[in-house]
């Protein structure tokens, strides 16, 4: 079967890179997927031309879900402008001549290092996590076919076992990305690394969330409208990060801040991770509205 | 602590075994494993197994935890409902249910048995979390309590297991298995490898809880003088069979079988 023609300066590739068999291999692994919300479904997963770590799981399921009009999107730690960002982003205006953008409310498709946008999805929207370690209780329970066990019976403890070092190491949970999430109230998932001030923003989002994980080849889904929750104790429940400080360049209080070193001093400021969201507030504040 | 305990159960359960056994056989060639073994397990009773080195006393307890299938025979365990399970036909998250809560598995490398990864405090609340206990300060408070039972310095919860002695981690795995109340505790040489002075205070401390919580045990040991200070009963075992049974005491001081006998007078008296 071949691509719907369209305009991508390519030759020799297929559209979106991968060839048709590839991506229908991998689009029945995501409806599995997305009818067993936070099950991990393991994938053929196939060699993309930049290494591991960089994204190769999140653009083979981007290449497997994006058409002819979609537009993307492509986000490194909130920000449109990394090299991460800029080289898959790029990757797939060539290799699929679609369009891509950097405005969160129209995108289609937003692939996604390390964050969730600020702006809040809607429910035509998919966000694709690049996800390193998809298996949430590898650091406690290193058997991997122990762990596949635990997934099935449910036979989650040992998740507490670790939040349980936190508080008694440090006096709270310390766990400040990767925060592992039950998802509907049966799998435990782990969010990939975005920090758990995006946790809430997972439960009952519109938008279907992938995660594809390339040198694990696994993948998995939050359907829109699903419940998420957090791990916790009751006496020590889940709360995100907040900051005193307030983001330099749009003033936002609400978003989720990076920490930068400004000069030999050690001077410091905060801005908003999530470039977009900064910039859109900026010129809305411009234009007076 | 367990004062009540004992009187909050009902008498009659005392009557009715726990574990019943029946022609429990698993081979890896002719006479190596162990096969036809029946016995019955009443609640609060110590059995100790003894026998030479590959009598087949480790996988009879193997059997008789679920860990391994047998080839043949059925083991029935009555759970604190009073229903009888099956531990064979059960499904997989019922017998990794009991083995968490109404069990317990002492092994005899307690690197085996505890997560040497985290504190002495979470490898207690282990089960606890596993059983659905989400609240911290509970959590600490039972491994304060239950490092104190097991005579390990309270101050030393958030310390890994790596930076304990033998002795102690042996009795933190011991620790970390009756936190959750257990009836049936199994034990594999639990004091194989400690020097006799740690023993003595270990096997001391077992009785204790031993008579304290009610626990019925079976233990697997080759030394007769832990047999002797623990259990009630005796299974001898020999080339894959129970040669003889008996009330400890009995076996030990009036040996019927041959190899029973030599058994008993090959141990050294200093």
């Amino acid at each position: 079967m071949t691509a719907s023609p369209t305009t991508f300066d390519a030759p020799g590739y297929n559209f979106a890179y991968l060839d048709e068999q590839t991506k229908r291999m991998i689009r029945r692994a995501l409806l599995k997927a997305v009818a067993i919300p936070g099950y991990q479904v393991p994938f053929g997963g196939r060699e993309m031309p930049l290494p591991y770590g960089w994204g190769t799981g999140g653009m083979q399921l981007t290449a497997a879900i994006l058409g002819t009009d979609d537009v993307l999107k492509v986000i490194d730690q909130g920000a449109d402008d990394t090299t991460n960002a800029v080289s898959i982003r790029r990757f797939f205006a060539r290799t699929a001549g679609v369009a891509t953008t950097t405005r969160t409310p129209e995108a289609t498709v937003i692939q996604t290092r390390h964050r969730i946008p600020e702006t809040a999805l809607s429910n035509d929207q998919i966000l694709v996590f690049q996800v390193p370690i998809p298996e949430p209780l590898r650091f406690i329970e290193p058997s991997e076919s122990e762990t596949r066990t635990m997934h099935a019976l449910g036979d989650y403890g040992v998740m507490h076992v670790k939040l349980y070092e936190d508080i008694a190491t440090f006096g709270h949970i310390a766990t400040a990305y990767a925060y592992p999430v039950s998802v509907d109230g049966r799998y435990v998932m782990d969010p990939s690394p975005i920090p758990k001030f995006d946790n809430p923003k997972l439960d009952m989002n519109p938008a279907l969330m992938l995660f594809g994980a390339g040198r694990e080849k696994r993948l998995y889904a939050v359907p829109p409208y699903t419940r998420v929750e957090s791990l916790d104790f009751e006496d020590h429940p889940f709360a995100v990060q907040a900051w005193d400080e307030h983001c330099a360049v749009c003033g936002s209080r609400d978003s989720f801040l990076d920490e930068l070193i400004v000069d030999d001093a050690g001077g410091k400021r905060f801005v908003c991770s999530d470039t977009d969201y900064c910039t859109q507030r900026l010129s809305e504040q411009e234009t007076g509205r | 602590m367990n004062a009540a305990q004992p009187l909050s159960q009902p008498l009659v359960d005392l009557d009715t075994p726990l574990l019943k056994v029946n022609g429990l056989t698993r081979l890896y060639g002719p006479d190596k494993g162990c096969q036809a073994v029946d016995f019955e397990l009443h609640p609060g009773e110590v059995l100790g197994i003894v026998g030479e080195s590959g009598s087949g006393k480790s996988t009879l307890l193997g059997l008789l935890s679920g860990r391994c299938v047998p080839d043949r025979g059925a083991v029935a365990y009555r759970a604190r409902g009073g229903a009888w399970v099956d531990l064979y036909a059960a499904s997989e998250a019922e017998r990794r249910t009991l083995l968490r809560t109404e069990w317990g598995f002492v092994e005899q490398n307690p690197r085996d048995g505890l997560r040497m990864g985290v504190s002495a405090g979470a490898n207690i609340g282990e089960r606890l979390m596993a059983q659905g206990d989400r609240h911290y300060g509970r959590l600490r408070q039972a491994g304060l309590d239950w490092l104190r039972q097991v005579e390990i310095d309270p101050a030393r919860i958030d310390d890994r297991p790596t930076t304990f002695s033998g002795g102690m981690q042996q009795r933190l795995q011991i620790a970390r298995n009756l936190v959750s109340g257990p009836r049936l505790v199994f034990m594999d040489e639990p004091t194989g490898g400690l020097d006799v002075s740690v023993q003595a205070r270990l096997l001391d401390l077992l009785r204790g809880l031993v008579r304290e919580l009610n626990l019925a045990v079976v233990i697997v040991t080759h030394d007769l003088a832990v047999a002797r200070l623990l259990a009630d009963r005796l299974m001898v075992m020999r080339r894959s069979r129970v040669v003889e049974t008996g009330l400890t005491d009995q076996v030990l001081d009036d040996p019927q079988h041959a190899y029973t006998q030599l058994l008993v007078s090959s141990v050294l008296q200093p």
